[in-house]
């Protein structure tokens, strides 16, 4: 707890976890508001300008947060992790550059037209504008993914003087641990934003308020979210899984909280790792399931922690192990909640029963507990890596940042970031008060 | 390849401080140019649609100098621990104010929110200039190419070795740096507040202009005089290559046209003078990019802290068609926002 390592490790991870509450809805809605632009033109129907007005004032909110908590991370890799920096530059920097000169200059110049310029462009003008912020967040998701993928699993790069530099940059960027990365993670924020839009559509309708707009915006939700939710777990959490079991096998283990190597390997549902004695206590599990899911077959052989050196073993075992699992055990609770949802909205039934209207509305929070720990999983299963197999992350840090200075900046964030959450609640709820206007009405 | 990248990173810094500098500059006249709640959200109005985008400039050229410099952005960014935190919490609050100010109309709402964006744009402009300030006055790189800075520790010591201790980022040199910028960028943003506005605004906006350009002039020749003392290096360069006087040259004209010529041609003039300011310093420090004011041999230059030759050539592949782009998106917008904000 005292040493700076610990210090600068939390103020990493402090904010990037704060930042990305806002990114992952602010992606998955831009996709949401190019839908309902796109039924607005369709359809010549007002009512989706007016419902994509509503979520581009969430939007826009969301967006200033996600602005103004990203600029410190870019920032922080020099500050608190410098003979990272030092060593990686050449290869990572190049693609948080990118992001800059490729996504956010595209982003901000247009998202400018899309609050601002409806009344005074055509309507595929307005269009236009709303699908170029969407094209710019999921380009600047790319190139994020692409650089923590080339830590997770370094490629495309030459190592020389504890320097790395860049050998091909189609390798880095075509890297298929960042493919499988980015469709989940993608995918991952289009569940988030499916998820806002059905709650909000929801508490509509509970209350009897903006009928037309709650069924709009639970419709949109549910079958966003019924078709988020599956891509979520087949194919990409899938495809993920299976790149973690090719180039991290000690984090599978990890993760799967397997300690014991098995032929026909078992898949843990419930259980508490106890890295002292080397078991998993209370477990609930499914038979040779792990094994079939990894390698297609029964009783394939998975290795378990035991068979790997302690010093390859990620540091926080229990912190992984619990944040897979949330991860995935939420993903299975939204198949199953959007699944039955969709199925009742398909029958004209959903509307009318209220219990699913509350669930809807109650699941809001979820989704990001979810991507958190998805990303907690990712971040906490490269460990003790900083670049996977190559540098470790006690070797990153900036040596003469003390853990003193670093607590000063660390606590200053805490307090600052507890004022902008506060802030954002009060705002979105102001908004989500205030409700979508009808037709033409700004 | 490493002298190109030096100016490109130069080039993205000088974009920032022009682009970013206007409506920091802006936020510095907030209480001064502006008399009441309307005319306060009329210069929000002002740079509204445009401070993100302007901002963007130094998330840009901090990724440029992270991928060509990733040494100098290691140990610059980790030495200027404390200022470049504080900067960010400035940032951050400065964008929070700017978006969330006309969310609520209130009569605590909105001074409130002013006065934060007022004293946060105030703030950066002092802490930029203390930071260029601490560039070209040289930090105490040790062996392993690194060093850290307390914010203050002796306000007289600009340099060490003059038996009053070792130095902080704060010192009389670079807090007079940090006022110089304070000075050219309320002069810059009162430049951009004329150009946009019309009636009693305007004319505040220029009287401004006037009192923040002379005090500009007055802290320019300051810094000059202090700068060539308290850092050798920079006589050095000008005398080995006398067509560096361009530099300067080109900041004196532009110094002169903020003055004395009118609307676009003014503000331009005032961009030429910060652009030259700049590329004066930085071609009086090249080819160092964070001299060292203890060892000399510990200073970083291009070739020790710059890329290996394939990433920065792979680099350029990108970077260039990159800016092209940026270059088409600014002219789409200023030229649609083009005319006075009422």
């Amino acid at each position: 707890m005292d040493s700076a390592l610990f210090v600068h490790r939390l103020h990493f991870a402090f904010t990037i976890t704060f930042h990305y509450l806002f990114p992952q809805l602010t992606m998955g809605l831009s996709l949401l508001i190019v839908i309902l632009k796109t039924m607005a033109i369709r359809t010549g129907d007002p009512h989706y300008d007016d419902a994509a007005r509503f979520w581009t004032r969430i939007f826009g909110i969301n967006f200033a947060m996600g602005v103004v908590t990203g600029i410190p991370m870019e920032f922080q890799f020099g500050t608190n992790w410098a003979i990272f920096s030092r060593s990686a530059g050449g290869v990572i920097g190049q693609t948080l550059a990118m992001e800059g000169v490729f996504s956010f200059f595209l982003e901000s110049t247009f998202l400018g037209l899309l609050v601002y310029g409806e009344k005074r462009m055509s309507r595929a003008m307005h269009w236009f504008a709303a699908f170029a912020v969407f094209a710019g967040s999921w380009l600047s998701g790319y190139f994020i993914i692409v650089t923590d993928a080339w830590m997770q699993h370094p490629v495309g790069y030459t190592l020389a003087d504890g320097r790395f530099q860049i050998a091909s940059f189609a390798e880095m960027l075509l890297n298929p641990w960042a493919a499988w990365q980015y469709a989940h993670n993608m995918t991952a924020s289009v569940v988030t934003a499916s998820f806002v839009v059905a709650s909000i559509g929801s508490f509509y309708l509970l209350m009897g308020a903006y009928r037309r707009f709650g069924e709009t915006f639970v419709r949109l939700g549910v079958i966003c979210g019924c078709a988020a939710s599956i891509i979520m777990i087949f194919p990409t959490g899938d495809g993920q899984g299976k790149m973690i079991a090719l180039h991290q096998p000690v984090t599978l283990s990890a993760m799967e909280g397997l300690f014991d190597t098995a032929q026909g390997a078992p898949l843990a549902l419930i259980g508490q790792p106890d890295v002292e004695k080397l078991r998993l206590d209370n477990p609930v599990v499914v038979p040779n399931m792990l094994s079939f899911l990894t390698y297609q077959r029964w009783h394939a052989e998975v290795k378990g922690l035991r068979e790997y050196p302690r010093d390859r073993w990620p540091d926080n075992i229990p912190l992984l192990y619990f944040s897979y699992h949330i991860m995935v055990g939420l993903g299975t609770i939204f198949v199953a909640a959007m699944g039955a949802s969709a199925l009742m909205l398909w029958r004209g039934v959903l509307f009318t029963r209220r219990y699913m209207l509350w669930m809807l509305m109650l699941l809001l929070p979820f989704p990001y507990i979810a991507t958190t720990a998805g990303w907690i999983t990712a971040e906490v299963g490269r460990q003790p890596w900083l670049v996977y197999g190559l540098m470790r992350t006690a070797a990153g840090a900036s040596p003469q940042v003390s853990a003193g200075n670093a607590w000063f900046t660390l606590l200053g964030f805490m307090g600052l970031y507890m004022v902008l959450g506060l802030l954002f609640l009060f705002l979105v709820q102001r908004e989500i008060e205030h409700g979508p206007s009808a037709s033409g009405a700004h | 390849m490493p002298t190109l990248w030096f100016w490109l990173v130069a080039a993205a810094i000088a974009m920032y401080v022009i682009f970013d500098g206007f409506d920091i500059g802006v936020g510095i006249l907030h209480f001064l140019a502006a008399r009441d709640d309307a005319e306060r959200a009329r210069l929000l109005r002002v740079i509204g649609p445009v401070w993100d985008g302007n901002e963007v400039w130094l998330l840009a050229g901090g990724g440029t100098l992270y991928f060509a410099f990733p040494a100098l952005y290691a140990a610059s960014f980790s030495g200027f621990y404390l200022p470049l935190m504080i900067v960010l919490w400035l940032l951050i609050l400065r964008g929070i104010s700017i978006e969330f100010r006309n969310h609520i109309e209130s009569h605590l709402w909105i001074p409130f929110w002013d006065a934060i964006f007022c004293g946060s744009s105030a703030l950066l402009a002092v802490f930029f200039g203390a930071a260029l300030g601490n560039v070209v006055r040289g930090v105490p790189l040790d062996e392993s190419g690194l060093f850290f800075l307390p914010l203050w520790v002796n306000f007289l010591a600009p340099s060490p070795g003059n038996g009053l201790g070792v130095t902080g980022i704060l010192d009389w040199y670079t807090i007079s740096v940090g006022v110089a910028a304070l000075a050219t960028l309320g002069m810059h943003g009162a430049l951009w507040v004329m150009l946009k506005t019309n009636g009693e605004l305007h004319d505040r906006a220029r009287v401004w202009r006037n009192r923040f350009w002379i005090a500009a002039g007055v802290f320019t020749v300051l810094i000059t005089l202090e700068s060539f003392s308290v850092q050798p290096h920079l006589a050095g360069s000008f005398r080995a290559a006398p067509w560096g006087f361009f530099f300067p040259a080109l900041a004196i004209t532009g110094f002169f046209g903020a003055r004395f010529t009118r609307g676009l041609a003014a503000f331009l003039a005032s961009c030429v003078y910060i652009a030259g300011m700049l590329c004066s310093a930085a071609f009086g420090l090249f080819p160092l990019v964070l001299p060292s004011n203890g060892e000399p041999h510990t200073s970083l230059t291009i070739q020790n802290s710059s890329a290996a030759a394939h990433g920065l050539s792979a680099g350029l592949v990108w970077w260039i068609p990159g800016m092209l782009l940026v270059t088409a998106y600014f002219v789409f917008t200023y030229r649609r926002l083009a005319g006075t904000v009422e």
